[in-house]
């Protein structure tokens, strides 16, 4: 068989991503830590202050990588919820359904730092522009996905509709990525471009990128522990879990 | 692919393409009401409400800023480069508002004048220190003079270009 089809079928069984979740979250919250640390010095500290802003741009560090963050949660669950929903997955349901609050939280961090630099920046808290408006669906959708989850008396019952939720809302995605290319929002255009130059001095953007590393691992490293967690629970009288528990119980 | 999954990922898709299109014809029929400022071309040419608050974009004219020492007033030009608008505001400025930036005011005509409620300064997405802008400042304001004084001596010599960023 082919690796990545075994790989994909024994990561979509209960027990053996509770282990492998179990090794892997660690590491990955250890890497997202150092990370985190090295880009908020690399960004607080040695970064020069901007030619505009002076020192009130170091909010990017932040805002920046919560918004990337906002976008790329939803991706994964979109993926996620296509399959849970064509294959019944049960494993991607859960990766979903543990996903929406981290993306949640990403999402809330992203709208109140923007607001924090907008105040004395643009002069506002808050406008109704194309970029911030749709940023805020963004957050709205996720609370309908983890609202809707919890719903219903049967939870997998739940997590389809959720997911077809998820699926719906992707329409989503494009608009808040592209608003400001199509309206004339008061939102500044990409700064950040993966093809072409971007409009950022060096010494800005690798603490930059060093923190969308950070975000990335934490995500992994959180999503782990809420879905061995909601495993445990969703799995609960089973054999596998029945072991766990009395594993526990002898070593304490 | 069994028939029911592929059953499930046809529904799937058709209704991300409906939710899609209907999505798409909202922003689209939106787009055609709804604007989010006016230059002061469109304004001098009566396309602006006379007598309703509206949004006027337009860049901060060079020494067109004066400010009242002893209150916030303020008065200053928004121009698109090719005509003109008269400003008066009130108020605490956005740090970003200077000579040569994006302004959005909200506000309504008052005669000639656009009296402002609110003055947002837009960002231009550029970020680098300090150093960098007056070194590009200075390269530029070189060039401007190198070319100057080629224009009168000899014929022009390649000048060094500001990319210094």
């Amino acid at each position: 068989m082919n690796k990545l089809v075994y790989w994909y079928h024994k990561l979509g069984s209960p027990p053996t991503f509770y282990r492998f979740a179990g090794v892997l979250r660690p590491w990955c919250l250890a890497i997202a830590l150092i990370l985190a640390v090295i880009g908020l010095y690399g960004g607080l500290y040695l970064a020069p202050a901007d030619y505009q802003q002076g020192d009130a741009y170091r909010i990017i560090f932040i805002h920046v990588p919560s918004a990337w963050m906002s976008l790329f949660i939803y991706g994964v669950m979109a993926v996620a919820a296509l399959v849970a929903v064509v294959w019944r997955m049960k494993m991607a349901e859960v990766i979903a359904m543990q996903s929406a609050p981290i993306g949640a939280a990403f999402t809330f961090i992203t709208l109140c730092t923007g607001s924090l630099w907008g105040k004395p920046m643009w002069g506002t808290w808050w406008t109704w522009d194309a970029r911030l408006t749709s940023e805020l669906v963004l957050l709205f959708i996720y609370l309908g996905i983890i609202g809707l989850f919890h719903a219903f008396e049967d939870r997998r019952h739940g997590a389809r509709a959720a997911c077809f939720l998820i699926l719906v809302g992707v329409v989503n995605l494009p608009i808040v990525h592209y608003s400001v290319v199509w309206w004339n929002t008061l939102h500044q255009g990409t700064t950040v471009r993966i093809f072409g130059k971007s409009n950022i001095t060096t010494s800005m953007l690798w603490p930059l990128l060093v923190m969308m590393f950070s975000t990335k691992f934490y995500y992994a490293a959180s999503l782990f522990g809420r879905a061995r967690a909601d495993l445990l629970d969703l799995e609960s009288g089973k054999a596998w879990v029945k072991q766990i528990a009395s594993d526990e119980e002898a070593r304490s | 692919m069994h028939p029911t999954r592929k059953r499930r990922l046809i529904i799937v898709l058709l209704m991300v393409a409906a939710a899609a299109v209907a999505i798409g014809l909202t922003v689209f029929a939106l787009q055609k009401n709804v604007t989010y400022l006016f230059s002061p071309t469109e304004v001098l040419n009566g396309k602006a409400p006379a007598h309703s608050p509206f949004r006027l974009g337009g860049v901060v004219k060079e020494h067109s800023i004066h400010r009242d020492p002893s209150s916030l007033k303020v008065d200053f030009v928004v121009t698109d480069r090719f005509h003109d608008m008269p400003v008066q505001y009130t108020g605490i400025l956005p740090d970003l508002f200077r000579v040569g930036q994006s302004v959005i005011a909200t506000g309504q005509m008052d005669g000639k004048h656009f009296k402002a409620t609110e003055i947002l300064a837009k960002h231009d997405s550029t970020y680098m220190p300090k150093e960098v802008a007056d070194a590009i400042k200075k390269a530029e304001a070189a060039g401007r003079a190198k070319n100057a004084e080629h224009k009168t001596a000899a014929p022009a010599a390649p000048t060094q270009g500001g990319d210094a960023h």
